[in-house]
């Protein structure tokens, strides 16, 4: 946006000023994050700078203490199977909802996105009287049916939309020529939608990977994951661990970032969107 | 010229009318196409749709049904009038339900239940049921008044009448402060007892005042990544993209840090001489809101970043060159356009803004939370199921109806992350 000469001293001042206002908001996004990630590393058990000293005690506790062992080993197998479980039947879903004339598309659609916009409280309260008179509190497969409900739809709709630019004439010349549904998808459409699939696994991954408040009612002590885990420790006694734990999962958020960019460019190549 | 009357119509190779074959082949391929989302949406219904149906029902379920411990007083209460206190009838079928509960000791139950709706009426009703033992023969009614005054009000006897029904209303309209008078209609409750519509106005003031901050932030942002050039846009970009990536905790971690009273925040305060005293931020309504803010602000920015990207630069170039200046050119030919994205990032971080929980758990000061909180409150601390499911019955309605609202003007598939 380069300046135009015919530009006047107002319109002048403005640009420059324009530019200070976003620098400072760009600023106040990206502070907390920067503001946590040196404090896992002071040497003393406080949250302010400047800081005494420097050690890595909070990440050898971390590491080490059980209850953010145990923490971060709940996340990871829960997060996992929700990956799958919602990638799949996300996937299958999508492909569904993405044939012309779907009967009623617009309702069920609505109905399986809803889960992202209900307020969480009322899908834990629900499902913590609902799982426990079928027994499924208080277990790892209950967390995984709950996280699952409240993933697929970041699926649903990144697959959705990558499908949208898929050009249906691919798999109509692949039956034209013997392929069956089955084989064209696997051979045809899987590698071509394959970057928008993996993107919505990832969002399942994160989605099941923050959630907190149905782990907070359906689920003990003993399945307590990683944002249970800080946020009783922000609730009770705030020890230092939690800021290693930050800024980990913040090094884990710049991993996901980055892989879901350079996906998202491998799926407009793919589609001949190059900008 | 074919002449396509109605014995020609076109038959395909096996002879069926080609109309029918192509109806065939369109059906079956719907029904794969249903069976492709059948598996989630079974699947939804069961895990997700189902539990919170099964909620909602709390909010109307009479917990205790006392129509069992009173069969005679709910009968002769069926010709009552509701006017005028109830006939001999009632009272001696009254004083032989009592009889009966004080022999069967589930008085306290009918004590239990009429005491949410007429507080302190518990220990008379269970005295009363005592001082029933003894009573031989009636006349009933002036006895049973003189046992305790209690009886001798419409209130009590329309309250009995009421909770003859598995349902009943009474979650939802506490819920709403509101309550039935002894004429079965609604009231609001006395002012020092209402307190759910002043969370309620809460709720949607926070959130109200989230999306016009992030709308605020957001629109410069958006406008500045729109127009320049991509190689710039997507470094810029990372800025928005990675605390939307970030754990919603560790955000929400990291402003609990920020804002303690000898936070950094606060530090900059003293250091720049704004203030002298520390600035309340942390467990306040301010705090709440910065930490709201700086988590919905992507949800905002992001769709009025794409609707912008779509926006020719050449319709302000057209205006301005046709003597708009600049401000004019931008108000009256750039803004226009940029209307859906501000609709559909705004809707959107209202919705969520209604349901948060954490941060107000979090950051939020004791008094001053949202109806998220009180729903979990209901449910740790009081064990009142049908309160925290009526006020989660509302907030859901709200959220519903402004989700299909969205759902008109924007169309949840072109719902965007990222």
């Amino acid at each position: 946006m380069p300046m135009p000469a015919y530009a006047t001293t107002p319109e002048r001042a403005w640009y420059y000023a324009h530019r200070v206002i976003v620098a400072a908001i760009l600023l106040f996004l990206i502070a907390p994050i920067l503001v946590i990630m040196p404090l896992s590393f002071n040497s003393e058990p406080y949250f302010s700078y400047p800081m005494p000293g420097l050690s890595l005690r909070w990440y050898e506790d971390f590491f080490t203490n059980d209850r953010w062992t145990l923490a971060l080993q709940n996340s990871i197998i829960v997060a996992v199977s929700v990956t799958l479980v919602s990638t799949a039947l996300g996937t299958l879903a999508a492909l569904g909802l993405s044939r012309p004339r779907f009967p009623a598309r617009g309702l069920i659609m609505s109905l399986l996105i809803s889960p992202i916009v209900v307020p969480v409280i009322i899908s834990a309260v629900g499902m913590y009287f609902f799982y426990t008179r079928v027994g499924l509190t208080n277990s790892i497969p209950g967390v995984v049916l709950a996280h699952t409900a409240l993933a697929t739809p970041f699926v649903v709709i990144t697959v959705t939309a990558t499908l949208s630019g898929f050009d249906q004439t691919l798999t109509r010349a692949a039956a034209s020529l013997g392929s069956n549904p089955v084989h064209s998808f696997f051979k045809i459409t899987l590698p071509l939608i394959l970057p928008g699939v993996i993107s919505g696994g990832l969002f399942a991954f994160v989605t099941s990977f923050d959630e907190v408040v149905v782990v907070l009612f359906i689920a003990s002590p003993e399945q307590r994951t990683l944002p249970k885990q800080m946020f009783s420790g922000i609730r009770e006694m705030i020890s230092p661990t939690i800021t290693a734990a930050a800024t980990l999962l913040i090094l884990f958020a710049v991993a996901m970032l980055t892989t879901v960019e350079l996906l998202r460019r491998r799926s407009e190549r793919l589609r001949g969107i190059r900008s | 010229m074919v002449a396509t009357t109605a014995p020609d119509i076109v038959r395909t190779a096996d002879g069926v009318p080609l109309k029918q074959k192509l109806q065939r082949v369109e059906r079956s391929r719907q029904l794969k196409a249903v069976g492709l989302v059948m598996p989630l949406l079974l699947f939804i219904i069961l895990s997700f749709a189902l539990p919170i149906l099964t909620m909602l029902k709390n909010a109307i379920d009479d917990p205790e049904d006392i129509s069992q411990v009173l069969p005679a007083t709910m009968q002769a209460l069926q010709s009552w009038n509701g006017q005028d206190i109830p006939d001999e009838a009632a009272f001696a079928a009254l004083a032989a339900d009592l009889k009966q509960a004080q022999k069967d000791k589930t008085a306290a139950l009918v004590g239990k239940r009429l005491n949410y709706e007429i507080s302190g009426i518990r220990s008379k009703v269970i005295a009363s049921a005592r001082k029933a033992e003894k009573l031989e023969a009636g006349p009933y009614k002036d006895a049973i008044i003189a046992m305790d005054p209690v009886w001798g009000e419409r209130d009590t006897w329309a309250t009995i009448k009421r909770a003859d029904s598995p349902w009943t209303s009474f979650y939802l309209l506490a819920a709403l402060d509101m309550q039935r008078d002894a004429d079965n209609s609604l009231e609001s409750v006395p002012a020092e007892r209402s307190i759910y519509k002043t969370v309620f106005v809460r709720t949607f003031w926070i959130a109200f005042q989230v999306t016009l901050a992030t709308l605020i932030l957001g629109f410069p942002v958006a406008y500045l990544l729109a127009k320049l050039p991509t190689r710039y846009s997507n470094l810029l970009m990372i800025f928005v993209l990675l605390p939307f990536w970030t754990s919603l905790l560790v955000r929400t971690t990291a402003w609990f840090v920020l804002l303690q009273d000898n936070g950094l925040i606060n530090e900059m305060i003293q250091l720049l001489h704004l203030s002298s005293e520390p600035v309340r931020l942390i467990f306040s309504r301010l705090g709440t809101i910065i930490a709201m803010t700086h988590i919905q602000l992507p949800f905002t920015l992001l769709p009025i970043y794409s609707v912008m990207k779509t926006i020719s630069p050449s319709h302000v170039r057209a205006a301005r060159s046709l003597g708009a200046g600049p401000f004019y050119a931008f108000w009256r030919v750039y803004f226009p356009q940029t209307v859906p994205g501000i609709a559909a990032g705004c809707l959107l971080t209202f919705i969520l803004c209604l349901g948060y929980y954490i941060t107000p758990a979090l950051v939020g000061g004791a008094t001053d939370q949202m109806v998220s909180n009180l729903v979990a409150t209901a449910i740790n601390q009081e064990n009142n199921w049908g309160k925290a499911s009526a006020l989660g019955g509302i907030l859901l309605a709200a959220t519903l109806i402004l989700y299909s609202v969205y759902n008109r003007l924007v169309g949840v598939d072109k719902m965007k992350f990222g």
